[in-house]
């Protein structure tokens, strides 16, 4: 459904040296990034800010023509086929809307009616369909700018789909929400995917809408993708630290136990950190309380948050 | 083409709708916009308290050029009037929202407002029109008729070309407003005064690159059966569809050429 290969993009900056001169530098946004998204999949795109997420996302969606590399969505090349192509796609940008600020939600979606030239039955049908699943009922009268944030989103998400889309591209689709209006935004994103099929590929800085969605996750950083695969395997790749939390008698020195080293010190709790492949949690603890006097003891597993985090600083 | 313009009445009728829903306001504005253009005119019945005369042309005849321009440029500003904001549509992504949808990106762009106050400024142009008319004792034939009107419909569309292919600016330099309401409003004025005043660059500008003289000045012309005044002949006044279908193909042509860099450039 989404297919890029060796796609680059490069950006001409001009920077200031010195009081009048400006410099031309040019910036690779995206640097040879290579898709196969096949229909029905749920992908997150992540990366840290600057990465080349929204850069992609334009460059499948026909807004920005690659600079080098092949593009082709629903079997369409968005650069020369954009129009066509956007009765295929939907787009959501969560810092931005395309509904009518002025008018009440239902006219954006009458208006949508025809801007996409969809029959009023399927319309009707679809609305009907897409109003229940996120009780859009109770503000279809009100205008957009009075909506909550949350409101505003599910209108979004309705508004991207009533053509029936064969793919979705969601641009941080869930940023600013609070957690009922995250949850809700899921949810649909899970049913429409589920239900109908859609292929969704969406950007996000909320790894927990990964760990919700998405079976397969693609990590970007400076414009390469670094990680291509499933949200299991990230963690069982590179997840295999888990840490030790030790509540102690007293406060001492960091404990010397073999297979674990101190990550961190509070007063009479420490953390120690340990590999799966070396050494065990009971043999921790037996090493610890020969050392000092145990109180009390947790184990944590590692959270994809700090996986990701780790791998934008560290690599892969 | 049909489904084009149905789809337009529709956007524009959904601007509509919500700028009546503040009526008093509205009414407000558009009664400000026609007091406060009004005062352009004012200003040229003070000129004409000194001098009976200017290059040739008496009050009711400038105050025919004046009501044609001042109500093709209000109808343009109700159309396309908007663009000044333009530049704000491609720094915050409105534009990039406007590339996935499937219609043509200048409609959209034209079709994103209608501000209704500015019919206040086209009411105050046809009132100086109607005086200008009664008070002119004109020998009124059917090709008179034709220039006139043709004269209103051909200006709003050459304004309103000359708006959107100044407004392509924005895809290059995104802070070149100022640069562009220059040439803009700055024309409206320049249309409303008979060009045989001007300076031969200024004429020259308003003749063959932003062709304005086209909207008021030859169209005068002919209703006056006046001279030219200028090289070129005054039946020029029954061609002013033709110059405007060509600004506006011009137009529409930088506009899409624009369209193409921004797309990959990159804004």
């Amino acid at each position: 459904m989404i297919e890029a290969h060796d796609l680059t993009r490069r950006f001409v900056v001009r920077e200031r040296a010195g009081l009048v001169r400006r410099r031309k530098r040019v910036v690779e946004a995206v640097a040879g990034v290579d898709l196969q998204i096949a229909a029905g999949e749920l992908v997150g795109y992540v990366g840290p800010n600057g990465a080349g997420k929204s850069t992609t996302i334009k460059m499948l969606t026909g807004i920005l023509v690659p600079t080098s590399g092949t593009v082709r969505v629903a079997g369409l090349d968005p650069v020369r086929r954009r129009i066509e192509l956007t009765r295929r796609i939907g787009v959501v940008f969560g810092q931005r809307s395309q509904l009518w600020w002025d008018l009440p939600l239902a006219d954006s979606f009458d208006l949508l009616r025809h801007v996409y030239r969809v029959p009023r039955d399927q319309h009707r049908a679809q609305l009907e369909q897409f109003g229940e699943l996120l009780e859009l009922g109770p503000f279809l009268a009100t205008p957009v700018r009075q909506l909550s944030l949350g409101q505003r989103m599910r209108g979004e998400l309705v508004a991207a789909l009533l053509h029936e889309p064969e793919v979705i591209f969601l641009d941080e689709p869930t940023i600013g929400l609070d957690v009922v209006a995250k949850a809700a935004v899921r949810e649909f994103l899970l049913e429409v995917n589920r239900e109908r099929g859609v292929t969704v590929l969406l950007t996000t800085h909320d790894l927990a809408d990964i760990e919700r969605l998405c079976r397969r996750l693609l990590i970007i950083d400076r414009g390469r993708v670094i990680w291509d695969g499933g949200l299991d395997e990230l963690v069982e790749r590179y997840g295999e630290e888990r840490t030790l939390v030790v509540d102690l008698a007293e406060s001492r020195a960091p404990l010397e136990v073999s297979g674990a080293r101190v990550v961190r010190i509070d007063g009479p709790r420490q953390w120690l950190r340990f590999s799966r492949g070396e050494t065990t949690a009971a043999a921790l603890v037996g090493a610890v309380a020969a050392e000092a006097q145990l109180v009390d003891l947790s184990v944590e597993e590692p959270e994809v948050e700090e996986i990701v985090r780790r791998i934008y600083k560290e690599g892969v | 083409m049909g489904d084009l313009a149905g789809i337009y009445a529709r956007l524009i009728g959904a601007r509509v709708r919500s700028q009546l829903e503040y009526r008093a306001s509205l009414a407000l504005q558009f009664v400000g916009m026609a007091v406060l253009t009004g005062i352009d005119f004012v200003a040229i019945l003070v000129l004409f308290e000194n001098v009976d005369a200017l290059d040739g042309w008496r009050l009711e005849e400038i105050a025919l050029l004046y009501g044609i321009a001042t109500i093709s440029f209000a109808l343009s500003d109700l159309a396309v009037g908007h663009l000044d904001l333009f530049p704000q549509m491609i720094r915050d992504g409105t534009f990039d929202q406007i590339l996935v949808r499937p219609l043509p990106s200048l409609l959209q762009v034209v079709a994103s407002d209608f501000s209704l106050r500015r019919l206040g400024k086209a009411l105050q142009g046809l009132a100086v029109l109607v005086f200008a008319l009664t008070q002119l004792e004109l020998d009124w034939t059917a090709g008179k008729v034709f220039v006139l009107v043709a004269a209103v419909i051909a200006g709003t569309v050459i304004y309103a070309a000359v708006w959107v292919a100044l407004a392509t600016v924005a895809f290059w330099i995104v802070d070149a407003i100022e640069f562009v309401n220059a040439f803009t409003y700055g024309g409206s004025y320049l249309s409303q005064y008979p060009i045989t005043i001007f300076g031969r660059w200024l004429r020259g500008l308003v003749l063959f690159v932003l062709p304005l003289a086209f909207v008021a000045y030859f169209p005068a012309l002919v209703i006056l059966d006046r001279e030219s005044g200028l090289a070129l002949p005054a039946e020029l006044g029954y061609l002013t569809s033709l110059v405007a279908a060509g600004t506006a193909l011009v137009a529409v042509s930088a506009w899409n050429g624009a369209v193409r860099h921004y797309r990959s450039a990159g804004g």
